[in-house]
């Protein structure tokens, strides 16, 4: 059957069980557009900005464990996406973009909106392809799907001139390619014997728990090896927050309890983690005392930035598999125990205010359990990874690797779409104005969304960093000039705004703005100088810990 | 840090863009080419790269695995250095005045280089070899006048019947 190139890119969209796009417009991928009015299988959803349509694609992908799709004109359209796929990079996001380009004779001569995003994108993608000739078109997006999902996940762009959406192309529909997985490394002889003979292990769980569905496989590993799991930004909700086996989050801002815990490890397994410097701050020095078994999907992950006792390759949930059923149970609980303890004698230090943000996602957290959460990125990403508690797997989406102020309203919309569920954003005023359009976009589709914007009227996280080592030289961080009032800022886009000053005011404000119908924000007003605690400064051990700050600046 | 070179080999598809992934993925992960040579196989899909990088152990690892992740490339292996036929081309055009031109001819004879060019003040000399015998030549020339050098860099293949071309041994290096 010959069509042109826009609707069979549609079939092939539809051939990956795609059922929903997020996307924005222009003059090279209007063909595109087009057809996907025409198309009735597929939804799309107008952003504000592409970044906006991005972050939307990952939070969807990140939400359901599908491929998330942008679509993007030429020039700036494309490179509005560059954040959304470097975030998707790092976070092994599974996304596939589509940017339209000017016609293929029309390339290489600074043409009206002409960018190389294929060169652009080159270190930030798994692949990507120019589509110069219309016979290659179908294939080049189906491989662009199996390439995202194989392995370890990652984002794929396919640019596509507008020529070539305009021919005629020979489609047939084919079926979808399994995804590839890596054969599991077969002899794992030396990973038994280092988890037979340690007498204190700990698991390290990171975002590969997540990718690859592990986590009932990982709670059972657990309680196999009676070994508490400590997981990083990345791997939060691979375990439940409540289950006796969970201590917490490891890392820069990790609880003071994990810190003392890995201490005493005389064994780490990490699973799906790569020690990225946020959480081995210092390499050489990480957990130096116990022995080290690194699982992971990606070969190259392996002695990457921390050297192994031993190594599985695998898809972790395989590698699980097979290790339960290959080691015995463990008798001694002395690290479940220890782990009740710490977390007894070591909780998270308190917050000051008269709001206190502690407070706030302690309120939600006990409100919503069944919701979708995203944060942006800075001191309340932080408060939210330390405090909040996870139920499920996918519940929580956030920018770990490549740290995105402005990630979090598009993922919001894209995790609510995705699972049909009430997404809430915790949000700083800082990373908020950064994309706070995309309100228009979640009161344009009615999505229901809540916002908590942390509003201290400074970049809380670089001001944190500034007090504890740049002599308290606020620059470029003191937002106090800003006139912007959120809960006008909410009536404005045609959404709903609360305020919440008080900590005896949160579960009455809380209930009413996630009792809203629609788009709710509310205005936190918190302290400037709330610090995120505990915090390991840059490049230094567990050792090396703070817990406090004695010097306030009130 | 052990700074040795090693020689990487990469079964690549043959498709425009392919070396500025390569070369590219060197770069953003700070890992050092000594030289990169590029050319058309047997199979008119695939190119093979020869890689020259310094390095440790680990640092060559890192590199073939990173390498392996590249849907372009379709092979990467490391190649012994002991076990390798390693060669590079040579082109030097001297200065080659009439009363020192038999003394050149002479070293280009002892070097088994070929003349391949004359022109009455210079001449041009190609040599294939090791390259440790591409650096003795060139030692040696610099007595006369150097005018123009040009090296392609090296070229390898592993020695007996092992080939690194077929999807058996794609990398799997860990």
């Amino acid at each position: 059957m010959k069509i042109k190139g826009a609707a069979a890119i549609c079939k092939c969209l539809l051939e990956q069980g795609v059922d929903t796009v997020f996307g924005y417009p222009g003059g090279q991928i209007i063909d595109l557009f087009d057809a996907l009015y025409l198309e009735k299988g597929i939804t799309q959803y107008l952003t504000s900005h592409e970044q906006g349509a991005a972050h939307a694609a990952e939070g969807y992908a990140k939400s359901t464990g599908r491929v998330g799709v942008v679509i993007a004109t030429s020039g700036p359209g494309a490179t509005n996406l560059v954040t959304g796929i470097a975030d998707a990079y790092l976070d092994s996001v599974p996304i596939v973009a589509i940017t339209g380009n000017v016609p293929v004779p029309l390339l290489g001569r600074d043409s009206f909106q002409e960018v190389d995003i294929a060169g652009i994108t080159m270190p930030i993608t798994k692949h990507n392809f120019i589509v110069k000739n219309p016979d290659d078109l179908c294939d080049a997006i189906r491989k662009a799907f199996h390439i995202a999902r194989s392995d370890r996940p990652g984002p794929v762009l396919v640019d596509v001139p507008k020529n070539v959406q305009q021919a005629l192309v020979e489609y047939v529909k084919k079926p979808v390619a399994e995804p590839h997985r890596p054969p599991m490394q077969a002899d794992v002889t030396d990973a038994l014997r280092l988890i037979n003979e340690s007498k204190r292990p700990v698991i390290y769980a990171g975002g590969g728990c997540i990718a690859s569905g592990a986590s009932a496989e990982l709670a059972a590993f657990a309680k196999r090896l009676n070994a508490p799991v400590a997981t990083t930004v990345m791997g939060l909700t691979a375990i439940d927050t409540d289950s006796p086996y969970s201590a917490g989050l490891i890392g820069m801002h990790g609880h003071a309890s994990v810190a003392a815990l890995f201490a005493k490890a005389d064994l780490v397994i990490a699973v799906g983690a790569r020690f990225s410097d946020r959480v081995a701050g210092n390499r050489t020095e990480f957990c130096k005392n116990a022995k080290i078994l690194h699982i992971d999907i990606d070969a190259s992950e392996i002695n990457k930035n921390v050297k192994s006792h031993a190594h599985i390759r695998g898809d972790v949930k395989q590698v699980l598999k097979l290790l339960n059923l290959e080691i015995e149970q463990k008798r001694d609980a002395f690290m479940l125990d220890l782990n009740a303890e710490l977390k007894q004698k070591r909780p998270l230090p308190p917050c000051r205010g008269a709001l206190s943000p502690r407070t706030v996602i302690d309120c939600v957290s006990d409100a919503a359990p069944d919701a979708v959460i995203a944060t942006d990125v800075g001191q309340h990403q932080m408060w939210v990874a330390q405090g909040y508690r996870f139920r499920k797997p996918r519940s929580f989406l956030t920018s770990g690797g490549l740290g995105t102020m402005g990630f979090g309203m598009g993922a919001a919309i894209g995790g609510a779409l995705g699972t049909g569920k009430r997404a809430i954003l915790f949000t700083g005023d800082g990373s908020f104005h950064m994309n706070l359009n995309e309100l228009a976009t979640a009161t344009r589709y009615n999505i229901p969304l809540t916002v908590f914007v942390f509003d201290n009227r400074t970049l809380g996280m670089v001001r944190q960093w500034q007090t504890l080592f740049y002599g308290k030289r606020y620059s470029s961080t003191d937002l106090d000039g800003n006139k912007t009032d959120f809960v006008k800022v909410a009536e404005a886009f045609g959404a709903k705004g609360f305020k919440l000053a008080r900590n005896e005011d949160a579960p009455r404000v809380i209930a009413d703005a996630l009792g809203f119908d629609g788009v709710a924000v509310v205005d936190c007003a918190i302290l400037k100088d709330e610090f995120v605690l505990p915090m390991i400064p840059p490049g230094k051990t567990m050792n090396d810990i703070i817990t406090e700050i004695e010097d306030k600046n009130e | 840090m052990n700074n040795d070179r090693h020689i990487i080999s990469a079964l690549v598809t043959n498709e425009s863009g392919v070396l500025t992934r390569i070369s590219g993925l060197f770069a953003r992960r700070c890992y050092n080419i000594d030289s990169l040579t590029t050319c058309a196989t047997e199979h008119p899909e695939y190119s093979r790269m020869t890689i020259v990088v310094r390095g440790d152990e680990n640092d060559i690892k890192q590199i073939v695995l990173q390498l392996g992740k590249l849907p372009d490339c379709r092979m990467t292996g490391e190649l012994s250095v002991n076990r390798a036929v390693l060669r590079e081309l040579l082109l030097i055009k001297v200065q080659a005045d009439p009363e020192k031109r038999a003394e050149i001819e002479t070293v280009c004879r002892t070097y088994e280089a070929k003349i391949v060019d004359l022109s009455p003040e210079s001449m041009v000399a190609e040599l294939t070899g090791k390259p440790s015998k591409i650096d003795g030549f060139v030692e040696v020339m610099k007595a006369y006048n150097i005018l123009e050098l040009s090296r392609t860099g090296l070229t390898a293949v592993e020695r007996g019947g092992s080939v690194l071309n077929s999807e058996e041994n794609k990398t799997e290096t860990v």
